[in-house]
């Protein structure tokens, strides 16, 4: 028997059909769709006269356009508001699960979706947005998709794709102090480039890796298309079971009080399961790439040499530890020099002591518990810096109740800030958290494009510490100094 | 979508050197909030062709185009980022049936061929040739052959062969579409269907 890789396995187990010289048609588990990519893929249907084939298995959220604060009201800006009308209309029509604004369960697509073990190990998950490789941390074959594809899945719940070639990532020994999983994917990118991963699938492994919490290696999975990548999984393990035990959709869930099936508790727990946990489990245990198994490309590094880290150009490669210096650069380097020149940044300059205007705490990379206590860890006892405005958006209606029960919510508004309600916020700006031009943003988000959080905004994408230590200093600040 | 076929296309080129031209730049995010496919040209690259006051920034390489250009040529990684769809509707909207670049991003490459805009790649030399030529003769004429696979310089003859996927090539050569095809495999999903659920 030929040594398999887990996305090996996952890929020939959901093969319908192949095509002689072309693409194979994959089945697909889990779709996940929201208000920007699914209106024109409704309409395509309607137009062609097919229904939805199997609509227990798309589960629909709205996060892009959504203001995060008064979510109680209806949408401000029409031109947000329709396509999210679109969405419920569109679900209700296709008997299509939908987590609308104020729903418990609302949130970021790609934060929800394990959230409710909705997402589970070695299935095809797939989604209207690039940063579907999230869901890659949990074993799953997971990637984004256009909305010509959303079509094809909601219409046949399969898509015709061709096998992508494998690298694997390994990362192996402690991570510093100070060093969270943010730094350790921003400075992966920072060496294999925005295209290193282009036509290959990505399993991250490795003892650091092993070690990440599960929060964590979503971070990690996040941000594989930002180095090119379809996606990006990580081999389940004890650390994902735990997680995914007794969630509202995982195998086997069930609360049992007075014999009646009832909602997870107050206190958030997960409720206890039934054989059919233990079944799962069983067969979730096989997945894992075999001794001997053959990738098209590997990389290895070491996590004792990742730093915090901060983008300083306009990719997500343009990144260095931010008790560095931005790289010098030739004038032949016309892409670098325009990053540079948009950034307001000098070839050489300290990056550390840069003033910041905003900061942005949230994302579908960054917008977890988690992620918060980070940022609580280092802004207690401080104060929010006067002249920066911060965002703090929790990932979802859950991660935003679990903020206010830890307590961590008083924490930050006795520091001065001010904790929102969930979305994809000032990732990319299509709401009216933006960045005015010129501006300097810290950003837990994903990217860094040029006008990505509004036009003429400048983005420094970093990881929750380095965030909280811009917050209340104002100024870009290596996080250890403040630990 | 049906689409229209594509067999050969010749066309003067818009020609755009830059590098990893995200599909951020391409039909920024703000531009993302209508239902429908249509209307989306008007807005391809809108922070790159109007300033902050909406005034029209003369030397960007869209406002100084013909306007009947079918080819758009650009540097590699061409539509890295966001998988939005839009970006290809933009550019098929604009006019567009091909762009030439040396690397596509993956997301990208797929979204083009499922809107009949074909991305074609070329080697680095190639692209410089291209680049060059249109520098020194003030544009270029370029013609794509689908059912060779091959893409030309008329002026000087040089060519290159380029790859496609044969199943897509007979799609956009005959103006099929890949809902179509699966649709018609109904009967086998089902099947795989039962299948995966009795191997429980």
């Amino acid at each position: 028997m030929t040594p398999k890789t887990l996305f090996d396995k996952i890929w020939e187990s959901h093969i319908v059909k192949e095509i002689d010289g072309g693409p194979s048609i994959l089945y697909i588990d889990r779709h996940f769709i929201h208000e920007v990519t699914s209106p024109q893929a409704f309409g395509g249907l309607k137009r062609r006269g097919l229904k939805v084939f199997r609509p227990g298995k798309t589960f629909a959220t709205c996060d892009h356009n959504v203001p995060t604060i008064n979510q109680h009201e209806p949408i401000k800006d029409p031109l947000s508001a329709i396509p999210v009308e679109e969405l419920r209309k569109n679900t209700a029509e296709n008997g299509i699960r939908y987590f609308p604004l104020g729903d418990p369960s609302n949130g970021v697509v790609h934060i929800i979706g394990p959230e409710l073990g909705l997402t589970q190990c070695g299935m095809t998950v797939v989604c209207g947005d690039s940063h579907t490789s999230t869901h890659g941390a949990l074993g799953n074959i997971a990637f984004g998709i256009g909305t010509s594809e959303v079509e094809m899945v909601l219409a046949t719940q399969t898509l015709l794709q061709t096998k992508p070639k494998q690298m694997l990532i390994r990362v192996d020994g402690p991570i510093k102090k100070g060093v969270c999983a943010k730094d350790v994917i921003l400075y992966i990118i920072s060496k294999l480039g925005t295209s290193g991963g282009t036509g290959h699938f990505l399993e991250f492994a490795g003892t650091t890796i092993e070690q990440l919490s599960m929060e964590e290696r979503m971070t990690i999975c996040n941000m594989s298309i930002e180095m090119g990548a379809r996606g990006g999984l990580i081999a389940p393990d004890n650390t994902t079971f735990e997680y995914l035990k007794g969630r509202e959709y995982s195998p086997g869930r069930k609360n049992i009080k007075k014999g009646k099936i009832v909602e997870q508790s107050e206190k958030g727990e997960q409720g206890e399961v039934g054989d059919e946990w233990n079944k799962a489990v069983e067969s979730w245990c096989k997945l894992k790439s075999d001794p001997g198994c053959n990738y098209d490309s590997i990389h290895l590094f070491s996590a004792e040499e990742i730093e915090p880290m901060i983008t300083y150009g306009t990719n997500p490669s343009m990144a260095v530890p931010v008790n560095s210096s931005i790289p010098e650069a030739h004038p032949e380097e016309t892409g670098l020099y325009r990053a540079l020149d948009y950034m307001g940044f000098e070839p050489g300059e300290k990056i550390a002591g840069h003033k910041v205007d905003y900061v942005f705490l949230g994302s579908c990379t960054n917008g977890r518990v988690e992620d918060f206590r980070a940022f609580v860890s280092l802004v207690k006892g401080r104060q929010k810096a006067p002249e920066v405005t911060a965002w703090l958006v929790p990932g979802s209606k859950r991660v935003e109740k679990q903020i206010e029960e830890e307590g961590l919510g008083e924490i930050l508004r006795k520091a001065g800030f001010e904790v929102r309600q969930p979305g994809c916020s000032a990732c990319l700006g299509m709401n009216d958290d933006k960045v005015p031009a010129g501006k300097y943003a810290v950003s837990t988000s994903n990217r860094n494009f040029e006008g990505r959080q509004g036009p003429g905004a400048r983005t420094l994408l970093a990881g929750p510490l380095v965030a909280a230590a811009a917050a209340v200093t104002g100024v870009i600040t290596d996080p250890r100094e403040l630990i | 979508m049906s689409y229209r076929k594509f067999t050969i296309e010749e066309s003067w080129a818009v020609t755009l050197p830059e590098e990893d031209l995200d599909t951020d730049q391409i039909i920024p995010a703000r531009f993302l909030k209508t239902t429908t496919r249509e209307g989306f040209g008007e807005n391809l690259f809108y922070d790159r062709r109007f300033d902050s006051r909406g005034e029209v920034i003369k030397e960007f390489v869209l406002n100084r185009a013909k306007g009947s250009e079918t080819i758009l040529v650009a540097g590699r990684n061409f539509g890295c980022g966001s998988s939005r769809e839009h970006a290809a509707w933009a550019l098929a909207d604009w006019g567009f049936r091909v762009v030439v670049s040396s690397f596509f991003a993956d997301i990208f490459r797929s979204n083009a061929l499922n809107n009949g805009l074909i991305p074609v790649q070329v080697s680095n030399g190639f692209l410089e040739k291209i680049f060059e030529y249109s520098n020194n003769n003030k544009g270029i004429i370029l013609k794509i052959n689908l059912m060779d696979k091959a893409i030309s310089i008329p002026a000087t003859g040089e060519s290159e062969n380029f790859e496609i996927n044969s199943y897509k090539q007979n799609c956009l050569i005959n103006g099929y579409d890949d809902i179509d095809y699966l649709a018609s495999n109904l009967k086998e999903i089902e099947e795989y269907e039962v299948f995966k659920l009795s191997s429980l």
